[in-house]
């Protein structure tokens, strides 16, 4: 007779076993904010090629108190998201070899935040030209 | 002994198949002083307390990697873990999560030794060389590209921290992953185009989700996350150039 | 030895979205849902319909809107496929179809509505 009976033990709930994986669930559900912006441009831009009527009509929604709000908050979570990412970056990324000496990840995730922000900066700039 | 003993309580989730339906908690009172490992800890119960426990360790020294086991639900190398750090609360011990339960603190590893088989963990020369032509030569900034990887003592913790191999074993896992970068990336090693072949379908690289858990685990400062989303770019550049490459012997399909 | 995955084309969209969204999401949030429709820091009339429609006439904005719209969606609909598997929803032929079928439909519409606009 064989006496071995293997235990599979099942993993209900595990992702709120370990704070490690609370973090990673929340960082995955940012995606959700990212699909829900996406949605709202593409609404725009249907809008905005039906002609200016309907584009003052999403325009109307968007002022909208609720979608201001929601824009808050889904600013928030894609901030989040970047943040996560250029924090998940180091180990991402083969290792960058600078003068001999491999890049510190702080270094790959200093680097990568402060891309954003240019990039941030630049965008702002350009709608502030763009738009004013 | 000038220090005073203490008494902690170590919970171990026991399971002997033969009477157990299902795995069960069972406390025991140890005594310990502030040098003591979790792996002395369960050395006192098999010795003292309950003869019957079972569990795997060898060398007491963070080398053989035999004792991983989860410590208050943290995979840890129980030999490197010391019982003062949960003094004087309660230390839950368990098998190493995600593998199945052989027997008390033993985990069934035959799925871990049939995959690191697989990825033929050893040199491949890309060059056979003679005797008389003399060894294989490498500098230090071809040895620091791999150096780390071969660090790794095959002790499972990183898979017992990975949820995508617990929710799918099929998935090649991040040591695995680890140890096949470890000699693809050694400049005396040939044999990445076969190697890849076992990272490029659905349970290769990308089950992968990038949790990033197995590199904060691991006891020897192996970064398997590393090697594992580095070869995601390798196998996407070998899934678009091979339209465009010669046909490399051994790396098609 | 295993079957090649077509995973590394949905791996790349998921990551040139991520990097995307990373680089310019917060920054295009300030713009388009606060700063533009409440007139904050713009002029009150920023979003106006004609200053929209001439970025939207432009190539590069034309460009730089189609990337947004498709590739975050592209990002969004990969991550979440892989989170229904992680809360043991399995990847079904349904989730995949939703997880993947919607960034496709709204790349095409996006495409539609930006050669619409005209040039």
């Amino acid at each position: 007779m064989n006496a071995r009976r293997p235990y599979k033990r099942p993993m209900p709930g595990w992702w709120r076993k370990n704070p490690f994986f609370v973090e990673y669930v929340i960082h995955e559900a940012t995606a959700c904010f990212v699909a829900a912006y996406a949605f709202i441009l593409l609404a725009g831009l249907v809008c905005l090629a039906m002609g200016e009527q309907s584009w003052n009509a999403w325009l109307a929604q968007v002022r909208s108190p609720m979608a201001v709000l929601a824009h808050l908050i889904m600013l928030v979570a894609i901030a989040y998201h970047s943040y996560t990412w250029f924090r998940i970056m180091p180990k991402t990324l083969p290792p960058i070899v600078i003068g001999g000496k491999r890049m510190s990840p702080a270094a790959i995730t200093g680097g990568g935040l402060a891309a954003a922000a240019v990039t941030s900066l630049l965008m702002l700039g350009l709608a502030w030209g763009a738009l004013s | 002994m000038s220090e005073q003993e203490k008494i902690i309580e170590i919970e171990v989730l026991r399971y002997r198949p033969e009477q157990d339906e299902k795995p069960v908690p069972q406390v025991f009172k140890v005594p310990f002083t502030d040098d003591m490992s979790v792996l002395q800890g369960i050395q006192y119960i098999k010795d003292w307390l309950d003869g019957t426990l079972s569990y795997r360790w060898s060398c007491r020294m963070a080398i053989c990697g035999s004792c991983g086991m989860m410590v208050d639900g943290i995979p840890k190398l129980a030999c490197k873990t010391f019982l003062r750090d949960y003094y004087p609360n309660r230390v839950r011990i368990e098998a190493l999560a995600h593998f199945p339960i052989e027997r008390d603190l033993v985990v069934v590893a035959d799925d871990f030794i049939e995959k690191l088989q697989r990825i033929k963990p050893w040199i491949i020369p890309k060059e056979a060389r003679t005797l008389e032509q003399g060894e294989y030569i490498q500098t230090p900034a071809e040895l620091d590209v791999y150096e780390q990887f071969s660090s790794c003592i095959n002790c499972m913790l990183c898979y017992a921290a990975c949820p995508q191999y617990g929710l799918n074993d099929k998935f090649l896992g991040p040591g695995i992953i680890a140890l096949l970068h470890r000699y693809n990336a050694d400049s005396r090693d040939g044999g990445e185009a076969e190697r890849m072949q076992e990272i490029h379908g659905h349970e290769g690289v990308f089950n992968c989700t990038a949790v990033g858990y197995c590199s904060e685990v691991c006891p020897k400062g192996v970064d398997p996350a590393n090697a594992v989303n580095v070869n995601k770019t390798k196998v996407a550049q070998d899934y678009f150039l091979r339209f465009v490459r010669p046909k490399a012997k051994g790396g098609m399909e | 030895m295993s079957k090649r995955s077509n995973e590394p084309i949905f791996w790349l969209l998921f990551g040139a979205g991520g990097m995307l969204s990373a680089l310019l999401g917060p920054a295009l949030v300030l713009i388009t849902g606060i700063a533009a429709p409440l007139g904050l820091g713009l002029s009150p009339d920023a979003f106006s319909y004609d200053k929209v429609h001439a970025v939207a006439v432009h190539w590069l904005g034309k460009g730089f809107l189609f990337l947004v719209v498709s590739l975050f969606l592209w990002h969004a609909g990969h991550r979440i496929f892989h989170s229904l598997h992680d809360f043991g929803i399995h990847a079904g032929a349904l989730a995949r179809a939703l997880c993947y079928g919607v960034p496709a439909a709204a790349t095409v519409i996006a495409a539609a509505a930006l050669l619409a606009i005209g040039f």
